[in-house]
């Protein structure tokens, strides 16, 4: 708050709580949580100046394990609760966690208008493809056919795609990155550094409910050749360098293409600019298999922010006017009663 | 003194006392103004000193189609020269626009009223519309009353031709026309209403002129035409009011005033997410347009957004506010459980209506009092004060206010579709008059530390801004640690901390019941809340004078309830609740003082008449 005084730079444990944490051993929150704290530093936020806030859901229990405020509020309710904290305060640096059930099943509409405003605030999304604190029912984002209590012949409606339904939505910054990946901090520190609603999906692995259901991009074994880092200004490469995406340009769809000797001018490999909009829209629909799954940051342009255009209409509205009650009080047709008109 | 449109019978004169209130009902289409002609007949009618009080009846379609029944629209207005309370059970004059609007209204009319019609609207077509075989104003079915129809459709033309309007806008200044006749009848001062007119019309200077040109037409028309006998002008002295400065004041705007002084008596900003709803909208129009006052308006997505938009704001250091009507109040309930749990303060305001579910969106109703004292999950108290009129409306916003930031809690306030709507002459008060309450949040750890869970004698929790260095703390739905606010599942500390919850909301201080009209004690207490308070209290006052023993009793704190209520409730014989539900009141009365109240129930979308509840008082004591 108090930016002219300067402040001790934090580390990492300053911002664990005296909480015991309370996730399933082994589940992908933990590396989230320490990816967080670590980031935290790094960004020069101040504990004091930053709010977590929450829905339902296991991811939803963060906000207690972040020494900073936080609000576990209920479910999906998450974005409307932070755009009430940020309008009274835009000085705070607002988080919103997440899962794919509260964000995007009972809080999707929230979900939809946080995005449209373009509220200052980051929002990291807990894909999980599965409720995990209801005890394993399917999600709106669990593949077709997915076996839980609630669908035990297995799921029949189509999953919706996180990232897709916010750009749908009009966002201005979306990334994906992957729970225990090493590069989890730097989407986070570019997700902060964007003004705007910072939308970040992590593919967060349950294990007790859903283990393993992103291994066939995230195990060691597959990443090489299955995960796309895109970079700002870089081609988009993987499988170490050997394939590219290009644009088919007679459909209009993107395409495999194998780079030979690094030479991926030669294979038209298209080069990542996240103000793209339209190149967004492809990587986030690819269907994982034929492609590779992108991940980084997708798409970065900034727009006015709602905050800040609350913050400056009120200022405007109120320019040369005294907030003064007694005469607001006395406004409109008024008369005035001198004496009683006639006994009582 | 007695009206002039209706010669009392002896019998009728000895049956109450001489009017010395005239009731008239402005009935047409929906698209013919009647709402605006009727708003604007209230304040020439405030300006000659009247007491007054109005009620707006209007259907939920914005336009339904032209000349149907269920299309009517209609606003009535009892002003008079002593103090009126109620909107009058039966109009002595009614102004029907076309035919639906006879049809709709013309059985209210009291009998040997008079009726002033348009006949220009009275065609076959309308006719059939309104579902008349014959034309009423001709077949002698409106006997029982007096009629004075002429053509307000081509009189109106013919005042506006020289301005050139079209046809359609033409028959638009058919509504200044009957205001005209009107204030004619009733000696009222046009000038009002001319630089009314002058203003709204500022950016089309033509039809301003066109409006004041029917305006002056139909008050010469009652001047110099030579009309039946029954319409002849005459005067209502002004009622006698405590000397000062007036206004009128509807219900949604004495409540966003009072809000608005709420927050200025507490020292916090206010934030107001809200959800069109109807008759809530009202509520948000009207703070919007406050922004110098540093008032934040959110118009969120859903009910729900709204109040959890409210409650991160409340978080946040500022005063949270939402309003809606019944089913959105459904929507929020969830989210008042999670204000309960956090403890946060939060003012509620629910403008009801006709239910269940979509029910009457237009119409009054006091349905909601067990969803705001009952209606949310587990064990979750919560303040709820009750508005009596749009005048009260003013204090018992700045009480919501003062409550909720005091206690901690969040708090709702009970209007309905009637008190958001209506009208009433309101003594400005002078804010002077009221004691600050200002809000002292913590800013640095107490002696001993800091817990986000700690009470001060009203058990209320500290209030703390995110933004504070030192008392960082998490809040949530879960069940909270004594004194830590730490999640805990513990079997001892939920019993501890639903007493606490449910203690600090008991300990909310009330004033004392105080008894309106009568006697502490006797054989007959009306015991009403909300917007029956003008029909009951002049039903207890003509009961009284003719010598009943029955006493009003009127409660604004519904939860937690005035600690006498029980004990004064005891002193009667019988207590009688008159309420626009099927006993709700009622039934909390009986359970928390175990006394035999019995109900009086009205579920028709409208208001009590003050003879229903005369009928009621002498069947009680007969």
């Amino acid at each position: 708050m108090n930016e002219m005084t300067p402040v001790a730079k934090t580390l990492p444990k300053d911002w664990e709580t005296d909480q015991e944490v309370r996730w399933c051993p082994g589940c992908g929150d933990y590396a989230i949580l320490k990816a967080v704290q670590r980031t935290m530093p790094e960004i020069g936020a101040r504990p004091e100046n930053t709010v977590f806030v929450s829905g339902i859901g296991c991811s939803s229990r963060f906000p207690y394990y972040m020494e900073t405020y936080g609000f576990h509020t209920i479910h999906g309710r998450a974005p409307a609760v932070a755009t009430g904290v940020k309008l009274a305060n835009p000085d705070l640096d607002v988080w919103i966690i997440t899962g794919d059930g509260d964000a995007l099943s009972i809080g999707g509409n929230h979900t939809m208008h946080l995005i449209r405003r373009n509220l200052d605030c980051q929002v990291l999304l807990f894909n999980n493809e599965i409720y995990g604190l209801t005890k394993g029912q399917y999600s709106p984002t669990s593949h077709v056919g997915t076996r839980s209590p609630s669908t035990p012949f297995g799921s029949l409606d189509r999953p919706l795609t996180p990232c897709a339904y916010v750009l749908g939505s009009g966002a201005r910054f979306v990334a994906r990155a992957i729970d225990v990946n090493k590069n989890l901090p730097a989407v986070l520190k570019a997700a902060h550094a964007h003004k705007g609603t910072g939308f970040v999906e992590i593919f967060q692995n349950c294990i007790v409910y859903n283990d393993d259901v992103f291994a066939p991009f995230t195990d060691k074994a597959n990443a090489s050749g299955s995960q796309l880092w895109v970079e700002q200004g870089k081609p988009l490469l993987f499988a170490g360098g050997t394939k590219g995406l290009t644009l088919d340009t007679e459909k209009l769809v993107l395409k495999v293409v194998d780079v030979v000797d690094g030479d991926w001018q030669a294979a038209h490999v298209i080069v990542h600019e996240q103000t793209n909009k339209a190149i967004a829209h492809m990587l986030v629909e690819m269907p994982f298999g034929p492609f590779p799954m992108a991940l980084g940051v997708l798409y970065d342009d900034p727009a006015p922010t709602f905050e800040s255009a609350v913050v400056a209409q009120n200022a405007q509205a109120s320019a040369g006017k005294k907030p003064d009650l007694q005469k607001l009080l006395s406004q409109g047709q008024t008369w005035q009663v001198e004496k009683q008109p006639h006994a009582m | 003194m007695a009206s002039a449109v209706h010669e009392l019978t002896p019998a009728e004169a000895s049956a109450h006392p001489p009017a010395e209130s005239i009731v008239v009902r402005f009935a047409g289409d929906s698209g013919d103004g009647m709402q605006l002609t009727g708003g604007q007949f209230t304040l020439s009618t405030a300006l000659a000193g009247n007491d007054l009080a109005t009620f707006p009846d209007f259907p939920a379609e914005i336009r339904a189609p032209q000349g149907t029944l269920f299309g009517v629209s209609a606003f009535q207005i009892n002003f008079g020269s002593t103090a009126i309370e109620t909107a009058g059970d039966v109009p002595d004059v009614l102004v029907a626009m076309n035919p639906a609007a006879l049809k709709t209204n013309v059985e209210a009319l009291k009998a040997g009223g008079l009726i002033i019609a348009d006949e220009g609207e009275f065609g076959e077509r309308n006719l059939a519309k309104a579902k008349y075989a014959t034309n009423p104003l001709r077949d002698g079915s409106l006997a029982k009353w007096q009629l004075l129809a002429f053509n307000i459709s081509q009189l109106t033309l013919d005042a506006v031709k020289p301005f050139g309007l079209g046809n359609k806008e033409a028959l638009r200044c058919k509504n200044m026309w009957t205001l005209g006749l009107a204030l004619w009848m009733f000696d009222r001062d046009r000038a009002p209403i001319i630089d009314w007119l002058k203003a709204k019309f500022a950016k089309a200077p033509v039809l301003a002129e066109a409006n004041i040109a029917a305006l002056n037409a139909g008050h010469a028309y009652g001047e110099t035409a030579e009309l039946a006998g029954p319409m002849k002008q005459h005067h209502l002295a002004a009622a006698p009011a405590e000397p000062g400065l007036y206004r009128t004041v509807t219900g949604a705007e004495s409540i966003s005033l009072g809000l608005v002084a709420g927050v200025q008596l507490a020292g916090v900003k206010m934030f107001f997410g809200g959800y069109p709803i109807t008759p809530a909208s009202a509520i948000l129009h009207h703070l919007s347009r406050l922004k110098e006052f540093g008032i934040t308006t959110f118009q969120a997505e859903d009910e729900i957004a709204a109040i959890a938009s409210a409650i991160g704001a409340s978080y946040a250091g500022q005063l949270g506010v939402t309003s809606s009507s019944g089913p959105g109040i459904a929507l929020k309930g969830e989210a008042m459980g999670l204000a309960i749990m956090t403890e946060l303060p939060l003012v509620i305001v629910n403008s009801q209506r006709g239910g269940p579910s979509t029910g009457l969106p237009t119409k009054t109703e006091q349905s909601d009092l067990y969803q705001a004292v009952y209606g949310r999950n587990g064990d979750s108290p919560m303040p709820v004060i009750a508005a009596r009129s749009p005048a009260d409306a003013f204090d018992c916003a700045i009480e919501a206010v003062r409550i909720a930031v005091q206690y901690m809690t969040p708090v709702m306030l009970l209007t309905d579709g009637y008190i958001a709507n209506a009208a009433e002459p309101w003594l400005v008060p002078n804010m002077d008059d009221y004691a600050p309450f200002p809000v002292e949040f913590l800013e640095e750890a107490p002696e001993g530390g800091f817990l986000p869970y700690a009470r001060d004698e009203k058990r209320a929790r500290p209030w703390v801004k995110p933004g504070t260095p030192g008392l960082l703390h998490r809040i949530g739905g879960i069940e909270k640690q004594l004194g830590t606010g730490n999640i805990d599942y513990g079997a001892a500390n939920h019993q501890a901390m639903t007493e606490m919850r449910r203690d600090k909301v008991l300990g909310v201080k009330v004033p004392d019941q105080e008894v309106e009209l009568g006697a502490a004690g006797g054989k007959l207490a009306i015991v009403g809340w909300g917007s029956t308070f003008g029909p009951i209290h002049q039903a207890v006052r003509r009961a009284r004078k003719r010598g009943l023993d029955v006493s009003h009793i009127h409660i604004r704190h519904i939860w937690p309830m005035p600690g006498n209520l029980g004990a004064l409730l005891k002193g009667y014989e019988k207590v009688l609740v008159p309420e626009m539900n099927t006993g709700q009141l009622k039934t909390v009365l009986r359970d928390q003082f175990l006394v035999d109240a019995r109900p009086l129930n009205k579920i028709s979308g409208q208001p009590f008449m003050i003879s229903e509840i005369e009928a009621a008082i002498e069947e009680a004591l007969a």
